[in-house]
């Protein structure tokens, strides 16, 4: 046992049997004839990566880290880790502009925000999209998120007083999206929980946790942002206590998993804290409390567990969170891939990969078709609304219109 | 988070189990870590026969084609076995000597398939048989990039272009009047290989392919599908790592992803598999259960797991974990009231339900069997 802990290879890759289970189940390999999947990406070009960095791959870019591959592999490999990692060690390359503009959400937010209706009116315009699609490669059937005209951190800094009078605290993990894009869905997460009589702080300002950054090239921006966000995180959760909740699932799989696997930031002491709101106020639940819900709210809902949430294996937490509502006919949706992953699906290149990714879901979402599509993430938001025209709301958010007020 | 019962372990054994307890009613969650044994699944459910109406209702409401007939069956590399209760990929014929002449098509650049030694097989018993490959422009691309083309690489593309295979097949047969291809069709459009049959004016042979099994990993995920229609919860991709036990009752579970959430329960199912699963782990000395640490039955000396002839049956094969008749299983010496194991990490200990995926199968519904007992009384 001793000798297998000192043995143990870098994202466990020596663990990998060959059994070729991975590669049916990467969303990416089935779609685009240049990626070489994870089997071939991961484990085994990590074999040759290690004898001469010369082997590393650049076709290692198409890979989404969806962690799909993770978690069909029987053992334990880590397999999305060893392709990033691999990227960050070995992919000399500069970022793009593109990229960088892509995955500079608080900075883009922070820009674009005072400005929003100017701003939203332009990248709303034809011309603009085809403008960005000719210049930087940002592909020309995407909507950018709209920006919200004030942040939510503003928001709910003018309330600190009133949530600081409830008997439970939180912190609130935002995220760049719902601080810039939806403000809306942080004000249901404080209205659900206040109905926990529980109240909602920021965190000592937060920083974009980073998962762009990471997956555009610019690891050592991510490590910076990780290092900020333990330290902020640390004082609420070590300092005061606290539950540090978040409503996106890519931002807590990146501050949970990312930081010390992929950029070395040890958050061990914290880690535990961080949860998904969903799986905080399932808890709460349980242990108790109650929520009451209208009488007169109806609706068919298909939950779809984005990639991270299926990672972090926790998407039971917001079905079973939806399944209390009365009211609601419930779906699961067929766990598959949306195809946006993030900032790829933006990208010139990856367009058409992005959509047949997508396809199987999308098609099966059409035939529930359902009132509303509930899943914790922002990007697989944009990607079904764009690809499929249903409504797709966040958990909470329909955990909030459901609430007797 | 409370169930009736909680399944560790999500391949044959726990979706079956899964799916029986959700019809009847009760709340389940099925934890897995990984993918399981169906990837690498032949298509025939090994010790079973003409199934029992369950097992047959069980299949048709997943919408998986299943049938048996008294004969034989081809194998990958082109010897016969008798039959076995099978998916409707699997083609069943009352003797080896199934066809006068066959044509045995493989896909260019995909090695994953014997044609050689299928037709070495055949022409042993008679058949006369001719090799050759097709190729689309849709597998072109793919060839371009791939240093390894696999069946589930290709499967998905097949899917949508089986009609051009279809037509390409039509063009290389002569006077066969048998066509042999890789198992490779159907794989999210079930509908596919009976279409494929319909329109090749010959009898159409899927054989076995290496890894992975196109027919298995389908059929993995329509079990999963309609467990998950049923109510079921599906814990992908998570791990248990010990239990809360409690004079012989197992009270919780403790996962890799839900750490400090316990998974309660009245019953729990062991359904992890074999050594191949981690179901069960060997160190140098001993055969371990590393869940609930269960009783295993093994040979004490290390030097009885296996023999050194590669190609005998290997004794280790046989060790698993020891229950009572219920299938109740057993931890120093006493049994467990509320833990039931089933599937391959009963290995051998239990002749009497079979082998493979016939064991996973009927031991999978004597325990539910068992928990509805317990439940009624
Ligand atoms: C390579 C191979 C090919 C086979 N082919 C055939 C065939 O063609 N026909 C046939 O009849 N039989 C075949 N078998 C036999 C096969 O074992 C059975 O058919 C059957 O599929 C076994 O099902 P099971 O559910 O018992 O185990 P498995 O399919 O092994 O499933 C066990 C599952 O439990 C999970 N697990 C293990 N430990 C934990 C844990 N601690 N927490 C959570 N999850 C855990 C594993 O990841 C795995 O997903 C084959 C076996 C192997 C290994
Ligand atoms: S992370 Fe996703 S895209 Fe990348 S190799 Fe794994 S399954 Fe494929
Ligand atoms: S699933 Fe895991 S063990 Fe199997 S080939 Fe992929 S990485 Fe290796």
């Amino acid at each position: 046992m001793k000798l297998q802990e000192i043995t143990e290879s870098r994202h466990n890759f020596e663990e990998c049997m060959k059994c070729t289970v991975c590669t049916a189940y990467c969303p990416v390999l089935q779609v685009n004839p240049l990626y070489p999947g994870p089997k071939q990406a991961g484990p085994d070009g990590e074999r040759l990566r290690l004898k001469d960095p010369f082997f590393f791959n650049y076709a290692l870019k198409y890979c989404m880290n969806c962690k799909r591959c993770e978690v069909a592999c029987p053992s334990d490999v880590k397999v999305a880790d060893l392709i990033q990692s691999a990227r960050i060690r070995y992919d000399k390359s500069k970022p793009k502009l593109r990229d960088r503009i892509l995955a500079s959400t608080d900075f883009m937010g922070s820009l674009a925000r005072p400005f929003a209706p100017i701003v939203n009116g332009i990248t709303g315009l034809g011309i603009t999209k085809a403008a960005l699609d000719a210049t930087l490669k940002i592909d020309r059937h995407r909507t950018f998120p709209k920006y919200s005209g004030r942040s939510f951190e503003a928001w709910l800094r003018r309330r600190s007083r009133e949530q600081a009078a409830f008997p439970e605290q939180v912190a609130y993990f935002h995220g760049c999206y719902v601080n810039y894009n939806n403000p809306a869905l942080g004000k249901d997460l404080v209205k659900v929980l206040n109905a926990l009589d529980t109240g909602v702080q920021l965190l000592e300002k937060e920083k974009c946790c980073g998962i762009a950054l990471i997956t555009n090239g610019m690891s050592d921006d991510a490590r910076k942002h990780a290092t900020h966000n333990v330290s902020v995180i640390r004082k609420a959760a070590v300092d005061k206590k606290l539950k540090v909740v978040a409503t996106s699932s890519s931002c807590v799989l990146t501050l949970r998993e990312e930081y010390p696997n992929l950029l070395g930031v040890d958050n061990s002491d914290i880690r535990d804290s961080i949860v998904m709101a969903s799986r905080y106020i399932f808890e709460r639940l349980e242990k108790g409390a109650t929520l009451k819900f209208r009488e007169d709210y109806h609706k068919r809902i298909a939950y779809h567990t984005p990639c991270h949430m299926e990672k972090l294996g926790w998407g039971v937490f917001s079905e079973k969170l939806l399944r209390m509502i009365p009211g609601i006919e419930f779906t699961l949706l067929d766990s598959a891939c949306c195809g946006i992953a993030g900032t790829y699906g933006f990208k010139k290149e990856n367009y058409e990969s992005s959509q047949a990714v997508g396809e199987a879901l999308f098609s099966q979402i059409r035939s529930v078709n359902p009132d509303i599509v509930a899943c914790d993430c922002e990007t697989c938001k944009w990607q079904i609304e764009m690809s499929t025209g249903y409504q797709v709301l966040n958990p909470i958010s329909i955990l909030a219109e459901a609430l007797a007020d | 988070m409370k169930f009736n019962s909680v399944i560790i372990g999500g391949g044959l054994a726990g979706l079956v189990a899964g799916i029986s307890l959700q019809k009847e009613g009760l709340s389940t969650a099925i934890i897995s870590t990984g993918q399981n044994a169906l990837h690498f699944f032949s298509g025939s459910f090994e010790s079973l026969r003409e199934p029992a109406p369950r097992i047959a209702e069980l299949f048709s409401e997943a919408g998986i084609g299943i049938h048996y007939s008294e004969g034989v069956r081809l194998m990958p590399l082109g010897t016969f076995r008798e039959a076995a209760l099978s998916l409707d990929d699997v083609s069943i014929f009352p003797t080896s000597h199934f066809a006068r002449k066959a044509l045995i098509v493989g896909v260019t650049g995909y090695q994953d398939f014997f044609g050689s030694f299928l037709a070495e097989g055949l022409e042993k018993k008679g058949i006369q048989c001719r090799l050759r490959n097709f190729s689309l422009p849709e597998l072109d691309t793919f060839r371009q990039s791939a240093g390894e083309m696999r069946s589930v690489q290709i499967a998905p593309i097949l899917d949508r272009v089986w009609e051009s295979a279809v037509r390409e097949i039509r063009v290389l047969l002569k006077d066969e009047d048998a066509v042999i291809l890789p198992q490779i069709f159907g794989f999210q459009d079930i509908s596919v290989p009976g279409k494929i049959r319909r329109e090749i004016p010959a009898k159409v042979v899927f054989a076995g392919t290496m890894p992975p099994s196109v027919p298995g990993i389908r059929t993995q995920r329509l079990l999963k599908r309609r467990y998950e229609t049923l109510g079921g919860t599906y814990l992908a991709g998570d791990e248990a790592l010990s239990a809360h036990v409690h004079k012989g009752t197992v009270h919780s579970i403790v996962t890799k992803n839900l750490d400090s959430h316990y998974l309660e329960a009245d019953n729990f199912i062991l359904a992890s598999g074999g050594f191949f699963s981690k179901g069960m782990k060997s160190n140098p000395f001993q055969i371990l259960e590393p869940v609930f640490g269960l009783d295993v039955e093994f040979a004490s000396d290390r030097n009885d797991w296996y023999d050194p002839d590669f190609m005998k049956d290997q004794p280790y094969m046989g060790y698993g974990v020891r229950t009572d008749s219920s299938l109740r299983a057993i931890a120093g010496g006493e049994m467990m009231e509320n833990l039931f194991a089933v599937g391959s990490i009963l290995g051998g200990t239990r002749p009497e339900l079979g082998s493979g995926a016939g064991l996973a199968i009927r031991s999978a519904l004597a325990a539910v069997d068992e928990i509805l007992k317990t439940g009624k009384r």
